[in-house]
């Protein structure tokens, strides 16, 4: 099941002096099982975008069909639980949703929500409060005594907790360490391994190539490209003119003016092989 | 969405716009109670003639003013019933059990009524025109002699325009939180009231936590800016008095005039 957007539009308090386009006639299809990265200047419609992807914005014109199920403006407030319980969203410093007593039913929330029972919930819980990479230790305290990062762990592993099919994430490592983030990023490429579609909000063009295998890049928004990464960022001048930075194994490769690469290295891998062959010339 | 006009400021551009905030908080107040010297035809004629010039000043649509009275309309109704057929006096047209319809009754009724509406509408003129933040002001000058008696005045200044302040920061950040709980599977419509009850914990608890740290965040900023209290503080909008206010005046000082010389005595 395809994710597929058909001329959505959306208005910001239509019929108001405010009155702003949010997205403007974006048409897509993602392929499941990928990992879809979607970066912008702030500002270019990429959070409006999300929203939609679990209705929590309805469209104000066009078709979105996501995980069997089919958004149009006339969709209803009700019987959307279902299509959550598919599609979650995490989103930017998603510690603001921690509310319970304990780490481990701030966890259990979510899969409680969808019908779990509360057994079969902490069972869930724990396993995913190990998987984001924190200590059995903390399932009994409060969610409010944690670090920072921790509680970020904590309010993600509340999502995934009930493994939806679609993860939409907004910017999931902003103010992480570098060790952190790293830890994180792979966590979600490992969950797209396992068989889900991963959509990432990001400014990090390094996790896009690193992670990415499909890119949709929004402007005043409007979806201006949709392409894998390496082709995004082929095409140099125009990454430039959408404010897109250049990865940084590419900035790295530009310095080293006397070595000639094949292409252009994307991911540190790229670079290190490229490195190589240069040497061994 | 950090745009959303709060309070019922209505951007426009006419002579009341452009009198100071503390003019029309004064009269706004004296109004209400020099309301109380019409008591009779001419004089609500008057004054109901006063209110509507006010109205027409602001060159804003009728419907705002319409709006402003229509929450309120049923009690009004209510007062004026009460006066319709509880007082007595004059000639009684109607009299069944403890309920009397006199011509003192119909009378006391329309006024009520009168000055209900009369009441609401200037302080909708004064509310739509000023920023809740230049009412706040307005208010801490009149607010100034209490200091006599060591009311601190611009500490209660300062909480109230800190609180409009953050009216939108807070609105932010309900909306946030709960399309947080929402994608996981929490419901605020639905349910009875027991259910729904529960249901707002996920909401506030975070949203507690959040005002909170913001509380402190922006303490110790200020504190880090050097802020000590409210020793010699000046104001970054200084609030002058100019000419449009004496057309503030002049109207005020006529209607109390008016007023007093045609009420009965």
């Amino acid at each position: 099941m395809s994710i597929k957007f058909e001329n959505v539009s959306y208005i910001y308090s239509p019929n108001t002096p405010l009155e702003k386009k949010g997205l403007d006639q974006v048409s897509f299809t993602l392929k499941e099982k990928s990992f879809v990265a979607i970066v912008g200047h702030t500002g270019s419609g990429k959070s409006t975008l999300m929203q939609h992807f679990n209705a929590l914005l309805k469209p104000s014109a066009g078709k979105i069909k996501i995980a069997g199920k089919e958004i149009t403006p006339e969709t209803g407030n009700k019987n959307l639980k279902d299509l959550r319980r598919h599609v979650s969203l995490v989103f930017q410093f998603p510690e603001a949703q921690l509310f319970e007593t304990t780490v481990l039913n701030d966890i259990a929330f979510g899969p409680k929500n969808f019908g779990y029972s509360e057994d079969d919930a902490k069972v869930l819980a724990l396993k995913w409060l190990k998987k984001v990479g924190l200590s059995e230790d903390i399932a009994d305290r409060s969610p409010f005594d944690l670090s920072g990062g921790q509680m970020r762990r904590v309010a993600i592993a509340g999502v995934m907790a009930y493994q939806p099919d679609v993860l939409c994430l907004d910017e999931p490592d902003a103010g992480l360490d570098p060790r952190a983030r790293k830890q994180m990023m792979d966590l979600f490429l490992d969950y797209k391994n396992s068989g889900h579609t991963v959509i990432l909000v990001t400014h990090n063009m390094d996790d896009v190539v690193n992670y990415a295998d499909d890119v949709l890049v929004m402007e005043k928004g409007k979806l201006i490209k949709h392409d894998i990464p390496a082709n995004i960022f082929a095409d140099e001048k125009w990454a430039h003119r959408h404010s897109l930075d250049e990865p940084s194994a590419t900035a790295f490769a530009k310095q080293l003016s006397n070595y000639q690469f094949e292409k252009q290295p994307l991911t540190m891998d790229d670079l290190v092989k490229g490195i190589l062959i240069n040497l061994k010339r | 969405m950090s745009k959303i006009i709060i309070g019922r400021y209505i951007p426009g551009d006419s002579i009341i716009y452009k009198m100071d905030p503390r003019g029309k908080l004064l009269v706004a107040i004296l109004f209400i109670f020099i309301i109380f010297l019409a008591n009779n035809w001419l004089t609500y004629g008057i004054i109901a003639l006063f209110a509507i010039l006010a109205v027409a000043a602001t060159k804003l649509k009728a419907k705002i003013f319409w709006d402003g009275v229509k929450p309120l309309i049923w009690l009004i109704f209510f007062t004026s019933a009460l006066q319709l057929f509880f007082t007595t006096g004059g000639t009684i047209y109607w009299k069944w059990w403890i309920f009397t319809l006199s011509s003192f009754g119909i009378a006391n009724a329309i006024f009520i009524c009168i000055r209900f509406t009369l009441i609401i509408l200037i302080s909708t003129v004064m509310t739509v025109t000023t920023m809740p933040l230049e009412i706040a002001d307005a208010m801490e000058w009149i607010l100034k002699p209490l200091k006599l008696i060591r009311v601190p005045v611009d500490k209660i200044a300062l909480v109230m325009s800190i609180a409009l302040r953050f009216v939108p920061t807070l609105f932010d950040q309900t909306l946030k939180i709960m399309n947080a709980q929402r994608s996981r599977g929490a419901d605020f419509n639905d349910g009875g009231l027991i259910k729904r009850s529960k249901a707002i914990a996920p909401l506030l608890v975070p949203l507690f936590i959040s005002s909170l740290e913001t509380a402190v965040d922006l303490s110790t900023a200020m504190e880090a800016r050097g802020y000590r209290g409210s020793k010699g503080r000046s104001h970054y909008r200084v609030l002058r008095w100019s000419k449009v206010d004496l057309v503030n005046l002049f109207y005020l000082v006529s209607l109390t005039a008016l007023l007093i010389i045609f009420r009965t005595h």
